[in-house]
């Protein structure tokens, strides 16, 4: 297949490994992926503040950046996160119709009947549970509150992770609750939003996993946040990162929940 | 007796201090003094929050009552096969009722009417507080018992009755406890779930009048006790004052759906009947009640079956008040069902489940809230009954904050029996609040941050420098990558977590290096990178 990436402007630029690794996956797994370069976001963030009119170039950004989908020039876009999947799917036509942009809105639909989160193109478009991964960590998986509810992925990311060769798996209490961070919530109601990530670190801190994954870097971005300030040691990663790790390729833990190891310089040979 | 009682956790040890605050019965035992607007009090969502955050035992209280509800909803909900296909028929239901409204409403007067009722319509809570407090007077009644009635907290009628000299007296054990207490509610269901064993046995000594001196916090005592104490009131009253759960336009039907009896007792003792009642609570035909009937106490107590369904249509000779008046009650529901989105929170059946869900209600408490409708469902309502969104009310309406007040993790769209989508009426809610802002000349950070944000993601090439400008900032967090001080409004963010600090090299950067063709590249140095 031709899978257009749209990276989410939080992980292209705060995250790259989780596009990265996305692109590492499913080129392992045989399929060509794109990267349209004029893509930058998709608007949720205008969007849940309130700011429709301020998200209405961006989300025109984001549709004629990917309108080849449904001319059929690629098979699919892919979105390693649920929450920006969830606003193309859910909120970029009701904003365009709301301004009054019938046509656009049309073309967001069209858009985001061929848009995936990463678990769903996998599961359901490819049909696969198993995608040859290796990972030999004990791993426990935060189900984000958008693809759990928005979505609706159910257990596809657990049953890729279940598939996973020698991980070891284990069960986050209390998974489905809420981290706290809401987007803007988490600033403009930081103590409520800290209370709530309070109990979703202390029940990550219990499972004894070094490594908390899940398919949404913003909720990992800030339940990391609570668990690098806590000097917990254990490390995010991306649902992809996870995925996209092999035995002859693994995906290295890094030291720190934040930090990421260092890369040789990439040299004229591995162009 | 299970370990709880009314969703109440077992006592937890009263802070020491606990006989300094409650101080004498003179004083009230509750954090919130009676406000006079049920609807709007105390300081804006962010500041209370953060007070009631403070309260240990609060959080434990109801993180355990929460909790308990939850579960035994999931396990009746989960025994029905056709939940989603009635969820689906009670959505269409108050989708019709709001379509044909004022037809429906007529025809509800004129069946009440015909069945020997009074009927009465109140734009507001004043003239609602009025009609029902010249009732009182009519019948010569300095006392009238009360049924669990949200639309008479919302109205504060028991404060207006008690101005014309008549005490209200609730019958709802849970709601005796907060009056007693001269609280406020802090649950639509389970008004003191906020209050423990211990608290109640105290409130029930300083206040009651006739609780036994050595009453314990066993359940069955504390029940017991006010048991004895309402069954007086039940006996002596001539008026009873009820809201209403349902009303079937095609009948003239009222319902009142209860767990302890007491409803039952005001709804047949009294001679006189006086019910308040939202506009919204209507269902057209007698046949919908069944629909209701099963989505109601599965999504609110957790039953199969509501224990007490009481209905009564106008007045039966010899049987039950020989009066009976009900009064129809606006008080911003018709402004609000102008509003094609914000209208399906009129939808509300008052069931609480999406209180009981909602992840930030249970952090924070109803009081913090500043309604007698909070949680989820009071995010929505509140602000829109009180027009505080949208400018019309001003910007320091503590209102305004509400549709904030949520991460919109849709926990509360997923339990709602009738399929409110509450987190898309929350962004919408917000959206109007931006709109009503834009005219303002004032400088407001977010706006500017926003305008700003928006003309970079709007364009490819833009936050592409954006990115490259970020990843200057890449030695910021040092060795672990992590930024712990930020100014704000970040530092509402690091103040208990870190921040990551931008990687050396964009997603984008990266891509540009490995998948375009060497010539195109050959402008760009893009030769190390780390591995995020």
């Amino acid at each position: 297949m031709r899978i257009a990436l749209a990276a989410t402007c939080l992980a292209d630029t705060l995250f790259p490994g989780a596009p990265r690794a996305t692109v590492r996956l499913l080129e392992r797994l045989g399929h060509e992926v794109v990267f349209p370069t004029d893509q930058a976001c998709c608007g949720q963030m205008h969007v849940n503040t309130g700011y429709y009119r301020e998200a209405v170039p961006v989300i025109r950004n984001h549709v004629e950046t990917f309108a080849p989908v449904a001319d059929g020039e690629w098979d699919a876009v892919v979105m390693p996160s649920g929450s920006c999947t969830g606003s193309v799917r859910h909120q970029q036509a009701m904003v365009c119709r709301r301004a009054g942009l019938d046509d656009l809105a049309a073309t967001a639909e069209a858009v985001s009947a061929k848009t995936y989160e990463l678990s769903e193109l996998l599961v359901d478009v490819l049909g696969l549970t198993d995608v040859g991964a290796w990972f030999p960590h004990r791993v426990t998986y935060h189900p984000t509150c958008h693809s759990l509810r928005m979505l609706h992925v159910g257990d596809k990311p657990l049953r890729l992770l279940r598939a996973v060769e020698s991980i070891d798996l284990v069960e986050l209490p209390a998974a489905d609750s809420c981290c706290g961070f809401g987007g803007t919530f988490a600033l403009k109601n930081a103590d409520t939003s800290a209370a709530m990530l309070e109990d979703k670190t202390a029940n990550v801190r219990g499972t004894g996993a070094p490594v908390l994954t899940a398919g949404d870097m913003s909720c990992l971005m800030h339940i990391g946040g609570g668990l690098s300030r806590q000097g917990t040691g254990v490390r995010t990663l991306h649902l992809a990162e996870v995925l996209a790790s092999t035995r002859e390729e693994p995906t290295p833990l890094p030291e720190t929940t934040f930090s990421r190891p260092e890369r040789p310089a990439r040299t004229e040979a591995t162009r | 007796m299970s370990r709880t009682f009314l969703g109440l956790p077992r006592t937890l040890r009263r802070p020491d201090d606990a006989d300094a605050r409650h101080g004498t019965p003179d004083e009230p035992f509750g954090p919130v003094p009676h406000p006079q607007e049920p609807l709007r009090w105390g300081d804006d969502f962010p500041a209370a929050a953060k007070q009631t955050l403070k309260n240990d035992q609060l959080r434990r209280n109801l993180g355990h009552a929460t909790q308990v509800i939850r579960t035994k909803r999931a396990a009746v909900v989960g025994e029905v096969p056709d939940w989603e296909a009635l969820r689906d028929t009670g959505s269409a239901v108050k989708q019709q009722v709001m379509a044909q409204l004022p037809d429906l409403l007529q025809q509800l007067e004129e069946n009440v009417v015909a069945r020997g009722g009074v009927v009465h319509w109140a734009r507001d809570a004043a003239e609602a507080n009025r009609i029902v407090a010249d009732i009182a007077k009519v019948k010569g009644a300095d006392e009238v018992v009360k049924v669990k009635s949200m639309a008479t907290q919302e109205i504060g009628l028991n404060e207006a009755l008690a101005d014309e000299g008549i005490a209200a007296i609730e019958t709802d054990l849970a709601e005796l406890i907060v009056q007693l207490a001269d609280d406020m509610p802090s649950h639509i269901l389970v008004p003191a779930i906020h209050r423990n064993r211990s608290e109640i046995r105290d409130i029930f000594l300083a206040r009651m009048g006739d609780a036994p001196p050595d009453l314990s916090d066993v359940p069955r005592e504390l029940a017991m006790a006010a048991r004895a104490h309402l069954r007086r009131k039940f006996l002596s009253a001539k008026v009873a004052v009820s809201g209403a759960n349902f009303a079937v336009a095609d009948t003239g039907t009222l319902a009142v759906v209860e767990s302890e009896g007491n409803g039952r007792m005001c709804l047949t003792l009294p001679e006189t009947l006086v019910t308040v009642m939202g506009i919204e609570k209507l269902v057209p035909t007698f046949d919908d009640l069944e629909v209701f009937l099963q989505l109601l106490p599965r999504s609110s107590t957790g039953e199969r079956m509501n224990p007490y369904t009481s209905l009564w249509t106008g007045v039966t000779p010899g049987d039950g008040p020989q009066e009976f008046h009900l009064v129809l009650l606006d008080n911003g529901r018709t402004d609000v069902l102008a509003d094609e989105v914000g209208r399906a929170a009129l939808h509300c059946i008052r069931c609480s489940a999406c209180l009981n869900v909602c992840p930030v209600y249970e952090r924070v408490g109803g009081h913090a809230y500043g309604s007698v409708y909070p949680g989820p469902i009071g995010a929505i309502l509140t602000p829109q009954l009180t027009a505080s969104t949208g400018g019309v009310s001003g910007h320091h309406d503590p209102n305004a904050s509400l549709p904030y007040a949520s991460t919109l993790c849709g926990a509360c769209y997923e339990v709602c029996p009738v399929k409110i989508d509450i987190p898309s009426i929350l962004v919408d809610l917000r959206a109007r609040e931006v709109d009503a802002d834009r005219s303002s000349r004032g400088v407001d950070p977010w706006k500017t941050a926003m305008k700003a944000a928006s003309w970079v993601m709007a364009d490819g090439d833009r936050f592409a420098l954006a990115g490259r400008a970020a990843t200057l900032g890449s030695g910021l967090g040092g060795r672990d990558h992590a930024i712990s001080v930020a100014p704000p409004p970040a530092s509402g963010w690091t103040r208990s977590r870190d921040l990551p600090a931008p990687p050396r090299q964009t997603f984008r950067q990266w891509w540009a290096a490995e998948h375009t063709a060497p010539v195109e590249q050959a402008g760009t140095v893009e030769t190390e990178g780390d591995d995020r």
